[in-house]
């Protein structure tokens, strides 16, 4: 299984990499927090630990570590807009329950 | 599934904490709002796809309307239509018998000093008119980001005054916004280009809009923006440029006729498009077609900047008086940030360029840029950042102290201090029984409280009854973003607290600060001396204080009748080196005073031992010690 990210979602990455100066990727996780249990990290990369898998999807480097890898294998990333508002949407097919707004999930 | 943004490395935020935070550039002309997403800073459009919102509202028959829908009805509503509220803002109705004059407001005669323009819904304020801006910003915002706003930081011109600023700060109110700060715009344009993290020294601002043209001279230090000098012209402006094409196509048409009022505004319009196309490109045609006018021809860049090269002179006449009021000259400018829409003139980029003999910085679009710095401000004011990328922005001009025993000015917070700052210090009671402490604020570098401006006075009262020294009051000092201190003080045991808000630069123009600066300077060394005078003083007070509460206490059991004439007259001596204003031999009088007593003070703490343990085994102590 791996991480993917579409291209429209690649091509923003690559912009706020490209805005932001340095970091060499994009690192997806879970956090538990929230009030259904799990929140998604979304977060740039500045440095690789040793415990992270690195998946490269249309020219960027997407860095999981291996304990988040468990509840997000398979999800796909997406960028999204949603009236004024746009952003990053997470496709993951082991997610179960969602609370009210969407922002945290249940496996 | 909620849309996510991307975090700094560890930075990533608890569901329904985020912390959102816009800037919000409130022009003359048009105003935007911009927020930081996935650590870049964007202008936020509305539904349309725009992102400039005209900064005009119309009170119309079925309710207000603000932007283009009121742009659109100007010509057919002025009276309900207000364009250019900014102008208005802070002003008096004194003020504003020239602007009256000139607008096609009515004003109203009310009776109070804020003057009010009459609409059919009634007479409003400026400070409402620019909340219904602010309004349709913030709803543009919460659409956006969907979420819950912390605040927002409001841009205003560097010359703003108190009075335009504060109306600024009601109508982010009225409009439903925390105010997590003003900032001067042309500050707003430089850190947007990241200058607030570069090298020290002189920076430049051009900003030239549609009708506005300001200047400003600013210096960095220490992550700090000062800005040393603002000039400009509030009468020109890219419309200027559009006029003088307009009236030139009107010259080479060779018509005679006055021209109507919708020819001059058609001319007008096709004078904008022909400047903005060359912007781009070397020549264009133009063709102005309407009842009896015709007239089709073309215009060059080179012409073009003939046209306008007197206008774009008069800005740079501006600059060259700004530099020398900064005391600074073109070499000391280290970058030129452009700002407003008509530095996208070529012609502009390149005389402004010639003058300051640099490549003025122009990669961000100059209609935003001041909304974006404002973004990354609030980003980081929200607490979106890790302290140590905090920007400093603005400093504590003077000091700011509190009064303690004998006059003397003790500092909580130094000047020069990055505001926003918090600084705590504890203070004791000075008398046995004391239950209330009165607190006064002063301002100023001076050693002495008569030296020093007084800011506020409060009492702090009903604490429980303790001897000198046992109770325990913190008196806290804090300076929010925009200067207004908040002096607060608790005592600890009780939890009694009293507090006050003061504004210190309330009414102390640059001159008067600068003197009080130079009056620290010159009278240094007689401050220290009236400090250490004054020390001794008060020590003096206290030792004879708490050597007259002894005395009476157990002095006659204690004391033979000769000791206790060589304390007495150690005591007088010390009385009388404390009504002199030397500092030293006051200290020396109380050593004096504190070797006589010696025997006495070893004396009466064996006695005090004594009659604790009375009654008490040693065994008791002992077993304490085990527990």
């Amino acid at each position: 299984m791996a991480i993917t990210l579409t291209e429209p979602a690649a091509e923003r990455v690559k912009g706020f990499l490209k805005n932001r100066g340095k970091g060499i990727g994009l690192r997806l996780g879970v956090k538990t927090m929230g009030c259904s249990g799990m929140g998604y990290v979304i977060e740039f990369v500045d440095e690789i630990n040793p415990d992270d898998e690195v998946f490269e999807n249309n020219g960027v480097k997407v860095i999981v570590d291996k304990k988040s890898l468990v509840y997000i294998d398979g999800t796909e990333v997406d960028f999204a807009r949603e009236g004024l508002n746009e952003g990053f949407k997470f496709n993951n097919p082991k997610e179960k329950d969602q609370c009210g707004c969407g922002e945290s999930f249940t496996v | 599934m909620a849309l996510l943004q991307i975090s700094e490395p560890g930075q990533t935020t608890a569901p329904h904490q985020h912390r959102l935070a816009v800037g919000i550039d409130l022009g003359t002309t048009n105003s935007l709002v911009a927020t930081v997403r996935s650590g870049d800073a964007q202008t936020l459009p509305d539904e349309q796809g725009h992102h400039l919102l005209p900064s005009v509202v119309r009170y119309a028959e079925t309710g207000i309307e603000v932007g283009e829908a009121a742009v659109e009805h100007a010509v057919i509503d002025p009276s309900n239509t207000i364009v250019s509220v900014k102008r208005l803002m802070g002003r008096a109705a004194g003020d504003l018998k020239s602007l009256a004059e000139s607008s096609p407001y009515l004003f109203s005669t009310s009776e109070s000093a804020v003057p009010k323009i009459h609409t059919r819904s009634g007479d409003v304020s400026a400070v409402e008119v620019s909340a219904e801006i602010l309004k349709t910003l913030k709803a543009r915002a919460v659409a956006t980001l969907g979420d819950d706003l912390v605040g927002a930081v409001i841009t205003v011109p560097a010359y703003f005054d108190d009075a335009q600023r504060q109306a600024t700060k009601d109508a982010a109110r009225l409009a439903g916004l925390n105010v997590l700060r003003l900032l001067n715009e042309p500050t707003a344009a430089a850190v947007a280009y990241g200058l607030d993290t570069g090298q020290e020294g002189i920076i430049a601002i051009y900003d030239l809009g549609g009708g506005t043209f300001d200047i400003s001279i600013l210096r960095l230090k220490q992550g700090v923006f000062e800005v040393l000098a603002t000039g400009g012209d509030s009468a020109l402006g890219g419309d200027d440029f559009d006029h003088t094409i307009a009236e030139w196509i009107l010259e080479q048409s060779g018509s005679k006729k006055v021209p109507s009022a919708s020819l001059v505004r058609l001319l007008k319009r096709e004078a904008r498009s022909a400047k903005e196309q060359l912007a781009h490109v070397d020549e264009v045609n133009i063709k102005v077609e309407t009842g009896d006018f015709f007239w089709q021809g073309s215009l060059s860049r080179s012409q073009m900047r003939t046209l306008i090269e007197p206008l774009i002179k008069k800005t740079i006449m501006a600059c060259r008086r700004s530099l020398r009021d900064a005391d600074v000259t073109t070499e000391d400018v280290l970058e030129v940030v452009m700002v407003g829409g008509s530095t996208r003139t070529l012609a502009v980029r390149e005389m402004v360029g010639d003058f300051f003999q640099r490549e003025p910085l122009v990669s961000i679009d100059p209609d935003k840029v001041v909304a974006v710095g404002a973004a990354l401000q609030a980003d980081v004011l929200a607490g979106n950042k890790p302290d140590d990328e905090m920007l400093l922005l603005d400093v504590i001009p003077l000091s700011l102290g509190i009064e303690t025993m004998g006059g003397l000015a003790e500092k909580i917070i130094y000047r020069n201090t990055p505001i926003p700052v918090a600084k705590a210090q504890d203070f004791t009671t000075y008398k046995d029984g004391q239950t209330a402490m009165a607190v006064h604020v002063v301002q100023g570098e001076r050693e002495l409280v008569d030296d020093c401006r007084s800011l506020a006075r409060f009492d702090l009262r009903g604490f429980p009854s303790h001897v000198a020294g046992a109770v325990r009051i913190r008196v806290t000092y804090q300076v929010d973003a925009d200067g207004l201190l908040t002096v607060s003080a608790r005592e600890e045991n009780s939890g009694i607290e009293a507090s006050v808000d003061v504004k210190p630069s309330y009414g102390l123009t640059d001159s008067e600060i600068e003197t009080m600066l130079r009056d620290s300077m010159d009278h240094a060394s007689d401050d220290m001396h009236s400090r250490m005078l004054r020390e001794q003083q008060v020590e003096a007070e206290r030792v004879v204080e708490a050597l007259d509460a002894a005395l009476k206490k157990d002095g006659d059991e204690l004391l033979s009748d000769e000791e206790r004439n060589n304390i007495a007259q150690a005591r007088v001596q010390l009385l009388e080196a404390k009504a002199g204003d030397d500092a030293e031999s006051i200290k020396a009088a109380i050593k004096t005073l504190e070797s006589a007593c010696a025997d006495y003070v070893a004396r009466r703490m064996n006695s005090n031992i004594r009659n604790a343990m009375q009654g008490h085994s040693i065994n008791e102590y002992a077993g304490k010690d085990q527990e």
